[in-house]
């Protein structure tokens, strides 16, 4: 019969109220953002200013605060895909291999005669061996400076291959050396990016690794990918290096073991140094970095240098006192000071070109840390906010013109079973945005377009379900029988043709990126909520009203 | 009796397979004409699919797309083309460009550098000038997208066929296939014959289509099973035609529904997503259309195994009892 026992009543009605509640904060959207934003900061910061107090009481703390997040394009910001170019670490560490192999071999003279660097592809290290005869001799040297691989899935493996090609000695990283040490610059490169970008403080940017060497950046609110990459896409390698020569030739060839690059001062235009190759120090000594002035009140950048860093420094400025050396970040030299005594305490400044802006980027890349490698970028978006707010706006119209387009037709077409369906429609979109606060899911355009279609959709379960009693009605059984036999007729063919949606829709997600997943999810919420409203929502309508009117003869 | 708006009358009897052969082989010719028409004229890819840039611009001074390819062109960037949007959205000094750069060749990344000038270019033309949307992506990335947009599609079909496989019989699944290479054709083939731009969000159209359109063929087949377990003797034929007579209001409430809400959003959504709903909107067109006159077809011209029966002696209809 038609009855629904309470505490199934209970559960609905509670779902729906919890639904409600959940959706109500995006009612009032840039209140509850900013008391989002509010409590936040006031977290990070650990106490909390008086304008945040205010902002904060803007919306009731025991009230859910959870929003629908806004896709980048319909916030606006900028999107970027960027692969990391893993090989710069390869060479990175060949190089570094090269003096320890040197030593090593070296101490085997005798029997292998003169080695030296051979030129070759930057990912190996190609060293050229006097007397070929005794190869056997030097693989072995080779062979026992490689160490165990260390990840799970290379066990028990070399991190380096050695062999031989003619009268060289060819050493590669092994594969499985190659997989660690890519995830393993991947990792370094997220952490680092993620940094920069938190330093800069823009809200909720999602930064993801895609596939083995691939990094997707999304952060709303920045003016434009290309300000994005400014940000992220430097490699921030700092070093200080000894100056050996000065010249406004550009095109000399560097000796080995030294190095030329340019000065970007703008009062040595044109100038190039020759440096030594090794540097002094480096950035990864660098503890801290801020924005300064000099003496002169021109914007600078002062650091200071973690206990190793300031002694390497402290020594090497104390015995070279009258020297030039030469800060250099990312191959070009910012400044070539004299040094004029000796710097003890791992401090100092460094002075250029700068303007105060440059400055800060400049500190905040120094704090948050050198890229491993170099990135390239794929894809780029940039989405002004008037545009985004431009769809927002399209979207809400466009979805009170279709609500009520398919509001009034359902009405005309079944009566006050349709203003059931209606209210239930109206249960049913606040439950979506519930639910897609709570799961903390992003709305995109296709998003929104999705509500839309949902909202189209969410009354085919009703509409099957009614047209179902019509017919039961037609023979003649009471309305009481007609309305359960039209619930449970219609039953089948609502889980089917919602299940074949969902799949779509799963397909969507996984396989879908950014808006299209955006989409999916919409879509499946949608799903969730109509089948609930359209099944156990109307019906409760439905029980509610026939049992207070028991009407003898229904029309639907 | 209250006032009820009926679209369809209460008790319809049309012979849906009485211009069969008009229908069908329409349809067939259609698809036909779709997948030879997307070969030999082409799909107008978006930079999704074939790499470059697209920058939108927005002026409150009107548009002059001659001044825009002068300035432009001395750059060298290859094939630029720039087109005007319109939209009845649009405020009245609202004056908007699409402007699509090719992939440059030898690129493999994003050259911010092509971007700024070209940028730096209009400005001197309109000073008034902004850039709301600028999008490039790589020739790398674009190669990509396409095969997982097409293998998301494939996946789609397939995952739906084997569900269908699984409630139903596989005569219905081979009709539920048809009816939905049908619909995906078809669109394709609209979107060649209007050269609309054939991006990201498509696919998802194209996706949602399937569902929606499954979702409309399910409730035929769904009713067609209860009366193959009803009336055991009459002509399948007949029961093809009554299942979907019995279901034609709600397809017809349905799909108006549907259309009501989507073609709100094509008049009033804004030109961003314009393209995805009018994919969106003929795909229900077209996925209605198929639900009612290709998946029952296919599954008369199989047939259906009517005396199982005999088989397992069991109450005939266990196969096709829905799980309740």
């Amino acid at each position: 019969m038609l009855h629904i026992p309470l505490w199934k009543r209970i559960v609905i009605w509670g779902l729906c109220a919890l639904g409600l509640l959940t959706a109500l904060p995006n009612t009032f959207y840039t209140r509850v953002e900013k008391h989002n934003d509010a409590v936040t900061a006031a977290e990070r910061a650990g106490f909390e200013t008086e304008a945040q107090a205010a902002d904060r009481a803007l919306w009731p703390d025991w009230l859910p605060s959870g929003l629908v997040n806004l896709g980048l394009d319909l916030r606006g910001g900028a999107h970027l895909l960027a692969e990391v170019q893993v090989a710069d670490v390869y060479k990175a560490r060949m190089d570094g291999l090269w003096p320890e192999m040197r030593r090593a071999l070296a101490d085997a003279r005798g029997e292998i005669g003169g080695i030296r660097r051979a030129p070759s592809d930057p990912s190996e290290l190609r060293i050229q061996i006097e007397k070929p005869e005794a190869m056997a001799k030097a693989v072995e040297i080779a062979n026992g400076l490689a160490s165990n691989v260390v990840s799970l899935t290379g066990v028990g493996q070399k991190d380096i291959d050695v062999t031989v090609d003619g009268n060289q000695l060819v050493i590669r990283l092994s594969e499985a050396e190659r997989a660690a040490t890519d995830d393993r610059t991947l990792k370094q490169s997220l952490e680092i990016i993620r940094r920069r970008v938190d330093e800069v403080g823009t809200r909720e940017p999602t930064i993801q690794r895609q596939g083995d060497n691939r990094i997707l950046i999304q952060v709303p609110g920045i003016g434009s990918a290309t300000e994005l990459k400014e940000l992220i896409g430097t490699t921030a390698q700092l070093t200080f290096h000894p100056v050996l020569g000065r010249d406004t030739d550009g095109n000399a060839i560097a000796k080995p073991g030294t190095v030329i690059f340019p000065s970007i001062d703008e009062d040595e235009n044109g100038v190039f140094y020759t440096l030594d190759e090794l540097p002094v120090v480096t950035g990864e000594d660098l503890v801290d970095a801020r924005p300064d002035f000099d003496q002169n009140g021109r914007p600078a950048v002062s650091f200071r240098f973690n206990p190793t860093g300031a002694r390497k420094f402290g020594d090497y400025t104390a015995a070279n006192v009258g020297q030039l050396f030469a800060i250099v970040l990312d191959n070009e030299v910012i400044s070539a000071p004299r040094i004029n005594q000796h710097i003890p305490g791992g401090s100092g400044i460094i002075t250029g070109s700068f303007s105060v802006e440059s400055s800060t980027n400049l500190a905040v890349l120094l704090r948050a840390g050198a890229l491993p490698a170099q990135m390239t970028f794929l894809e780029e978006r940039t989405i002004g906010p008037e545009l985004g707010q431009d769809s927002i706006d399209a979207g809400r119209i466009a979805a009170i013109v279709g609500t009520v387009a398919v509001v009034a037709f359902m009405i005309a077409s079944y009566g006050l079973f349709g203003v059931f369906a209606t209210i239930a429609l109206g249960l049913n979109i606040s439950m979506m945005f519930g639910l897609l606060s709570t799961i903390g899911a992003t709305l995109t355009l296709p998003g929104i377009a999705g509500i839309v279609l949902t909202v189209g959709m969410a009354v085919d379960a009703n509409v099957l379900i009614f047209e179902r009693i019509r017919e039961e009605l037609k023979t003649a059984k009471g309305p009481a029988r007609a309305i359960e036999l039209g619930y449970e007729k219609a039953m089948s063919a609502i889980i089917d043709a919602n299940i074949t949606t969902f799949i779509t829709a799963l397909i969507l997600f996984a396989l879908g990126s950014g808006p299209v997943k955006g989409f999916a999810v919409t879509l499946v919420v949608g799903l969730v909520t109509s089948v609930f409203t359209a099944i156990f929502v109307t019906r409760t309508f439905v029980v509610l009203w026939f049992d207070r009117t028991r009407p003898k003869t229904i029309t639907v | 009796m209250a006032f009820r708006l009926k679209l369809v009358p209460d008790n319809t009897n049309i012979d849906f397979f009485r211009w069969q052969w008009l229908t069908f082989w329409g349809s067939v010719a259609l698809v036909i004409a779709s997948i030879i028409l997307s070969a030999v004229v082409g799909l107008n890819f978006g930079i999704d699919f074939k790499g470059g840039t697209t920058i939108r611009t927005e002026s409150t001074s009107s548009v002059d797309v001659g001044a825009y390819r002068a300035a432009v062109a001395p750059l060298g960037l290859g094939d630029v083309s720039i087109t005007e949007v319109y939209d009845p959205t649009f405020g009245p000094d609202q004056h908007v460009a699409m402007l699509r750069i090719q992939a440059q060749e030898g690129d493999e990344a994003v050259t911010p550098e092509i971007i700024t000038k070209v940028e730096q270019a209009l400005k001197g033309v309109d000073p008034s000038i902004t850039f709301p949307s600028v999008e490039s992506v790589g020739p790398k990335v674009s190669g990509e997208l396409i095969k997982t947009a097409i293998l998301s599609v494939l996946a789609g079909v397939a995952a739906i066929c084997f569900y269908i496989w699984l409630r139903f019989e596989w005569q219905f699944s081979v009709g539920a296939v048809v009816a939905l290479i049908h619909d995906i054709a078809l669109t394709i083939g609209i979107f060649s014959l209007f050269q609309i731009k054939f991006d990201l969000t498509i696919i998802a159209a194209l996706l949602t289509i399937l569902g929606y359109s499954i979702n409309d063929t399910v409730v035929v087949f769904d009713r067609l099973r209860e009366n193959l377990i009803k009336y055991k003797t009459r002509p399948l034929r007949d029961l093809c035609n009554l299942s979907v007579n019995e279901t034609l209001s709600r397809t017809v409430m349905t799909s108006g529904t549907t259309l009501m809400a989507l073609i709100a959003l094509l008049i009033f959504g804004g030109d961003v997503i314009r393209g995805f709903v009018f994919a969106m909107t003929w795909g229900v067109i077209v996925g209605t259309y198929s639900s009612v006159y290709v998946a029952k077809n296919v599954v008369l011209m199989l047939g259906v195994k009517r005396d199982w029966g005999k088989k397992d002696d069991g109450p005939a209809g266990t196969q096709f009892a829905t799980g309740k």
